[in-house]
């Protein structure tokens, strides 16, 4: 037996405290364990965890003003913006020499596209005057005003410069204010056009429809999973190999294939029309909008909410619904106040693990959405891949990333994240 | 034997069951409960006595012949209409409700107002010393416990009929035994009807007012359990309960309640003829090891003696256990009890055994 009158850390047999012995027989084995996971752990950091760090850093990264006009950037400190009158000399001097530099380094290119995305027109205009400034003797031949209002009277443009000011720090909030249909205006933020907006309405659309997609899903999935988990092995084996066959289908021959079954000409509007339900004139829209893209996703991931669902439901003993029938419930009563209620992780689990795929759905959407039935991660692939801005396709990616953690936060407090069961 | 009749509270008229429609897993089965009976249906596993149990409770249906329950037919009747509490192997208490919660559902299903609900769960909890438990969740009470609650539940709604699906199995042999104890307690206090079904003989014989061995379909013996252990009507029953010693042989002659067998060593004794017929066939005879006795001066003047060599000794405190070889067979086995003038057989030591002929019961082969 322990000594129970002995105070202070329990001591092993050698007199060192037991704690300390217990670290040291275990660190073999912790070792062990970190060496074997060494591996997969740097991977996942090298193409998982930093490319996402350095996509969420672009998404407030604005070097690239101060980098290049960095006299420009200086001079204009004092200026007023509110003042209505164009900055001094010394400005436009700055602004030639920074030019004539960056001319020199390619790099004003680069910057116009930038300034661009703020204020239309700035790029063709940083391309003309570069060639210009080029054949210029800066600082000598100034003055620079009127030889900057001489290639170009944007030069002149109040906006032009306000703009240049308040994107010269290094870290901006601008884009997450354009994924928020906001930006920063001379009285600071303010909504953009109404004519402009459209993340906003985006991102709602994609919230709305992924809830769809994950009801339809629980409504398509719950009776499958239960007539699985119900039925004796080797027949849920094949109905199991039947649910898993998706999977095994490239992902565009399915989606291309609800176009074949919903398009106007297609396989279900002629059924339809031939059964003289449909007038041939009045064929269904069904694909390339919203029903489209709630059909096919709906579809690709219906497995994600069986699986769960079946694994949770395969470990409800079937004496319970036994024991509820016994002591006097009907079916139904024995469904909802026994059966059902012990499926609800397994709900959780297939809930959320479609909600997130959905969010964040991209092939689908674009082959089968239409317009109205396309996802905000549509305009993050448009950004990133074609319009090239990248700010404004992180902060977007952003902001998804905070809402799924979001929604995953609230999960947790409703329902808990120790009822999520994967079986 | 058994038979069916219109008396008994549940009654079976000649049910079989199928699953595969190629074998049968019940055959013909007759079997009459009177009302307030504990009758336990003992088997092997595989031997159709929780198929028989799952018919009457209404999850499987008979493929042939009729269940009676006071009188009705309820063959076609669902099982949550039948009124029969069950308590299950594992318990399959509700995970997600509370013991109170638990055993206000059966109430709750049958509109039985708050008050009068509340009241009533109250009492079953008291009725097995759990009334301090019913606001925990199954999953914090220990298996005993649990089986408390599952019993509570399944008589909290006053069920005439009570099934038992191996409701100690999964219990420490010393809760087993108080729990045995408290439900043959329960169900005789309440004058409950009790169909249990065990693979455990102790079990069994401890608890029960008659007990349906069960193999291969078939009711093997419907008794009492002193009837049971000492009279076997077939060898099955001789071995499946309790400890059996078997010899073989043939029979010479029959007269009267008087069997000579003509074991395979050779030597002549007599039997008790139970369930042979004539001269010539196969037989098994049956003798309890603690029938038989090698102390001289105990021995009955009528018993009948054989040559016996001690194989084993073992000491089981309050008994010897001996094995030994008698008439060719090696598994001979003898208890004894652990009296102050009991002497301590040697292994090699030859010895004189005897038994009297009644206990030596002649049994098809």
């Amino acid at each position: 037996m322990s000594d129970a009158t002995q105070t202070g850390p329990v001591l092993a047999a050698d007199g060192r405290p037991l704690k300390r012995s217990l670290q040291r027989a275990l660190r073999a084995q912790k070792m062990r364990a970190l060496a074997l996971i060494a591996p997969l752990l740097i991977f996942v950091l090298l193409t998982f965890v930093a490319p996402i760090a350095d996509m969420l850093f672009r998404s407030v990264e604005n070097s690239i003003v101060s980098d290049t006009l960095p006299r420009t950037v200086l001079a204009l400190k004092d200026w007023d913006a509110k003042s209505g009158e164009l900055p001094d000399e010394s400005v436009f001097a700055a602004m030639a020499e920074d030019l004539k530099i960056a001319e020199a380094e390619k790099k004003h290119i680069t910057l116009a596209i930038r300034l661009n995305y703020q204020t239309s027109g700035v790029s063709s205009l940083f391309r003309k005057t570069g060639r210009q400034v080029k054949k210029w003797d800066v600082p000598n031949d100034g003055p620079y005003m009127e030889k900057l209002l001489d290639v170009d009277d944007d030069w002149g443009s109040h906006e032009l410069w306000r703009v240049i000011q308040t994107y010269s720090a290094n870290y901006t909030p601008g884009y997450f204010l354009n994924a928020a249909d906001m930006e920063l205006g001379p009285d600071g933020v303010q909504q953009v056009d109404d004519s402009q907006k459209i993340y906003v309405m985006m991102f709602k659309r994609t919230m709305f429809l992924s809830i769809v997609i994950t009801v339809s899903c629980i409504a398509l999935g719950y009776p499958v999973a239960f007539l699985l988990a119900s039925l004796p092995l080797r027949t849920s084996n094949m109905l199991m190999i039947l649910v898993l066959l998706p999977f095994w289908t490239s992902l565009l021959v399915r989606t291309s294939s609800w176009k074949v079954l919903l398009q106007q000409q297609g396989v279900i509007n002629d059924i339809l029309v031939w059964i003289g339900l449909v007038d041939d004139a009045n064929r269904l829209v069904m694909i390339n909008n919203q029903f489209g893209t709630i059909v096919a996703m709906t579809h690709i991931l219906l497995p994600f909410m069986i699986l769960p669902l079946y694994s949770v439901m395969k470990t409800i003993p079937p004496s319970y619904v036994r024991a509820s029938k016994s002591l006097g419930a009907t079916n139904w009563t024995t469904f909802w106040r026994v059966y059902f209620p012990q499926s609800v992780p397994g709900i959780g689990a297939g809930s959320i693990l479609v909600f997130i795929l959905a969010i964040g759905y991209y092939i689908t959407p674009e082959l089968v959405g239409g317009t109205d039935g396309i996802f905000i991660s549509n305009r993050i692939a448009f950004h990133i891949s074609r319009s090239g801005n990248w700010g404004l396709g992180a902060a977007l990616g952003s902001i998804l990333l905070i809402v799924v953690l979001m929604l995953y936060w609230i999960y947790d407090k409703i329902v808990g994240i120790d009822n999520v069961s994967l079986g | 034997m058994p038979t069916a009749s219109d008396d008994g509270f549940v009654v079976f008229d000649r049910v079989q069951k199928s699953y595969d429609g190629e074998t049968l897993v019940v055959k013909d089965l007759n079997l009459s409960i009177a009302k307030g009976e504990f009758l336990t249906m003992l088997g092997p596993s595989g031997s159709g006595k929780t198929t028989c149990l799952m018919m009457l409770a209404g999850f499987e249906t008979a493929t042939h012949g009729d269940i009676l329950l006071d009188g009705k037919p309820i063959n076609n009747i669902p099982p949550h209409k039948r009124g029969i509490g069950m308590v299950f192997q594992n318990y399959a208490l509700f995970p997600h409700m509370t013991v109170a919660e638990n055993l206000a559902f059966p109430l709750e299903v049958r509109k039985i107002g708050k008050s009068d609900r509340d009241a009533k769960v109250k009492r079953a909890l008291d009725m097995v010393q759990m009334g301090a438990f019913g606001g925990r969740r199954p999953a914090q009470l220990s298996g005993g416990q649990q089986q408390r609650i599952a019993l509570a539940r399944a008589l909290v709604f006053e069920p005439e009929l009570v099934l038992m699906d191996e409701p100690l199995g999964a219990l420490d042999k010393q809760l087993r035994e108080h729990m045995q104890f408290e439900i043959t307690r329960l169900a005789h206090e309440l004058g409950i009807t009790t169909v249990y079904v065990t693979h455990d003989q102790t079990e069994a014989l401890t608890m029960s007012d008659n007990v349906a061995v069960f193999d291969d379909g078939r009711i093997q013996q419907l008794a009492p359990p002193d009837e049971l252990y000492e009279a076997p009507q077939n060898s099955f029953v001789a071995q499946f309960i309790g400890e059996n010693n078997t010899l073989e042989g043939t029979i010479k002659e029959i007269k009267g309640t008087e069997a000579l067998v003509t074991l395979d060593g050779g030597e002549i004794i007599v039997a008790k003829p139970v369930n042979v017929s004539k001269p010539g066939e196969r037989t098994r005879v049956s003798i309890r090891p603690e029938r038989v006795e090698y102390n001289k001066d105990r021995l009955h003047a009528d018993a009948h003696t054989l040559k016996a060599e001690v194989l084993e000794f073992i000491y089981m405190g309050d008994i010897f256990r001996t094995r030994l070889r008698v008439a060719g067979n090696d598994n001979f086995v003898i208890k004894t009890r652990n009296a102050p003038d009991q002497r301590r057989l040697t292994p090699g030591e030859t010895i004189e055994i005897g038994w009297l002929p009644e206990d030596c019961r002649a049994l098809d082969a």
